[in-house]
This record gives structure tokens, sequence and C-alpha cells, in this order.
């Protein structure tokens, strides 16, 4: 008799669902926010005069350019998304009653789509001449 | 006679007794031990002499079989592997957490079991036979030594919080238990195993926690194997 000559038929691959996805993006985008949060608090809070010099004119000056609305548009999706996942894993890990997990985690993903539109919102939509 | 390091151990027995009722309440038993004596020869002192009445399981007594896995001074240990002389006093002596208990140290096992069950830890391969051994390589082979070490004990599920909390979770060794067949060459199944492993109750509930690494009496690198199933997904899905 010859050595192996069938495969066995495999599924196609495994059914890697919601967890597999969700599991990647955190490892993702905790890289990814490091450096975002980092070089934030390194331009923002350290470089130059400091915080002291934050004021209004400051955030308008730094919105009015599409790198710093993209690096802060990034940093609040990536962080609030990433949050809100643990937040529901935790959820999952530790709410044993169906009725109380459901609810709990509506409430948080409401709040978090809430701010998530908010935030956007300001981001986008920010009009200095509003302000002053 | 006790040699030099031996004396008197306080041993603290969490006892349930379901047919008396009531809540589980500690007992407290005094036994003398020689230098060498382990946990469970103080167990069977307390059985053989004192009280007839307590309840554990064990078998073998000598590591291999697993069947006296329990918590001792608050980690999960087998009671043949830990001596009596490397604890502190009064040593206490509980039943496994997260499963439900029989009696005494005696818990239902059949929940992990189930778990165990799920990721098929069985060779499959329906090739047609050879006429000798399916061969395999030295380095295949070592890809899953690890693995093969696991003795179905329970220390490492029963020590993992995400097992104690939601009582769903597969647990670590069976995430072990697939591993040990997810990479062996010479398996056609690992796909289906996967696919267990990656439901919500599966490998990505794995918190890295690191209690089942530390649990291991067989010193399995438990919670290496069970990023190495994740892994094994991703890879598998990109």
């Amino acid at each position: 008799m010859s050595l192996a000559t069938r495969e066995r038929t495999q599924t196609p691959a495994p059914a890697g669902g919601l967890e597999l996805w969700t599991w990647f993006f955190m490892r993702i985008s905790g890289i990814v926010l490091v450096f975002l949060v980092l070089g934030h608090f390194t331009i923002v809070h350290l470089l130059g005069e400091g915080v002291d010099r934050v004021n209004f004119a400051f955030v308008a000056g730094r919105w009015s350019s599409p790198l710093w609305q993209t690096w802060d548009w990034t940093m609040l999706t990536l962080g609030l998304i990433h949050g809100a996942n643990g937040l529901r894993v935790v959820i999952d890990d530790y709410v044993r009653r169906d009725g109380l997990r459901a609810a709990l985690k509506s409430a948080l993903y409401v709040a978090s789509l809430i701010f998530l539109l908010l935030g956007t919102l300001i981001i986008v939509a920010f009009d200095p001449a509003k302000g002053s | 006679m006790p040699g030099p390091a031996g004396g008197e151990a306080t041993i603290r027995v969490l006892r349930y007794d379901p047919d008396a009722g009531g809540a589980p309440r500690w007992q407290t038993y005094r036994v003398p031990y020689e230098p060498m004596d382990r946990v469970l020869d103080a167990l069977h002192a307390i059985k053989w002499r004192a009280d007839g009445t307590l309840a554990f399981r064990r078998s073998c007594g000598h590591g291999i079989c697993g069947s006296d896995a329990m918590v001792i001074n608050g980690q999960n240990a087998l009671a043949c592997k830990v001596l009596i002389k490397d604890l502190s006093q009064p040593i206490t002596v509980e039943p496994i957490r997260g499963l439900p208990v029989h009696k005494d140290l005696v818990v239902d096992m059949e929940p992990f079991f189930d778990a165990y069950r799920k990721v098929l830890p069985f060779l499959v391969n329906d090739d047609p036979a050879p006429d000798r051994e399916r061969l395999q390589s030295p380095a295949d082979r070592a890809r899953y030594d690890d693995t093969t070490k696991c003795i179905l004990c329970a220390a490492c599920t029963t020590s993992c919080p995400v097992f104690w909390g939601d009582g769903q979770y597969a647990g670590p060794a069976a995430i072990v238990n697939a591993h040990r067949f997810v990479f062996d060459s010479r398996d056609r199944a690992s796909n289906e195993r996967l696919a267990v492993l990656s439901d919500k109750v599966g490998a990505f509930r794995c918190r890295t926690v690191f209690n089942c690494t530390r649990a291991c009496p067989r010193d399995i690198h438990v919670t290496r194997a069970i990023q190495e199933v994740k892994s094994e997904i991703l890879k598998r899905r990109v």
C-alpha cells in the first residue's frame, strides 16, 4: 500500500467570528494608540512652552490643519472603540445574568456611539469664529 | 518518627457535606509528619486514622494521574507533589474552584470534561493507513511536545478567573489539548478544532492572566499554548 494519497476534506477555514477580529483590533489599535497618545502628549504638553500655551486659539490653530484633525479623530475613534470593547469583554466575563448583561452592553454601545458622534462633530465642524 | 524537619502539621480542610446541608465549614486537624511527607500523606493520615468521613480523590499518588488537584494555601496544586515542610502553617486545603462540589474536596469534573471533549482530543486522519507508522520528523514532533504533558488534573482551568466568572469558557486545559493536535503534522481535523475555539467561549476568552501557567503541575506553558492557538486561527483567516 502506498503512503497517504488522500487528504481528509477539511472545513475550508476555522470560523473566526467577532471574537477573532475584536481581539486582532485590540492588538493593532493598542500599538497605534501608543504612538498617537505619546505623540500628542509630547507635542501638546511638553514641547515649547508646554501645556501653558494651550488655549482656545492654540486648539483653533491646530484644527485648521487636516493633519491634526486626522490625528485627533483617529485617536478619539481608536481610543473609544478600544475602551468600549474592553468594557464589553469585562461585562461578558463577570455579568452572569443574561438580561443585565444585555442591558449593560446596550448602554455601553449607545454611550460610545454618542461620544463618537459628538467628538467627530466637534473635530470636523469646528469653527473658530463661533468661539470668539 | 518525625525527622529533623518533621513535626506536627496543622491542616485546615474546607469540608462540605451535601447530606447535612448548610454552608461549607473549616475543620482543623493536627497530623504528625516526616520531612518527605506530602499533603496527600497528611490527608491519608486524617482519613485512615482520625476522620474517615473526609472525601478526596487520589489514584496513583505520584503526579501522573491528575486526580488530586486541590487548592493548597491558596494555590492550585497536586496534593501528591507538595511537601508539607515547604508550606507555611496552618495549611489550608480547599476543593478546586469553579466546579460544583460533591463532597469535601471532591468536585464534579463533568463540565471540565465536556469542554475537553468538544475540541476532539484524539488524532483524526482518514488517509489510508500506511504499511508502517505515520512518519513524523523530530522537528514536527517537537512542535507540540509541551502540550503532550497534560494530565487533565484541571489545576489550570480551575485557577482561571474567566472560568470562575463565566462558567462557560472552554478553559485552558481544553485549549492545551486542542493545541496538542492542531500542531501535529499527522492530524487532519485542526480546522474543526479551531472553529470550536474561535467561538465566543473559546480561546479568545483568555485574558492572559497566567494563573494557569503558574498552576500547572506539569510545567506546561499553558498561556503560551493558548496564544499560539489564537495566532493560528488568525493566520488561517488572513
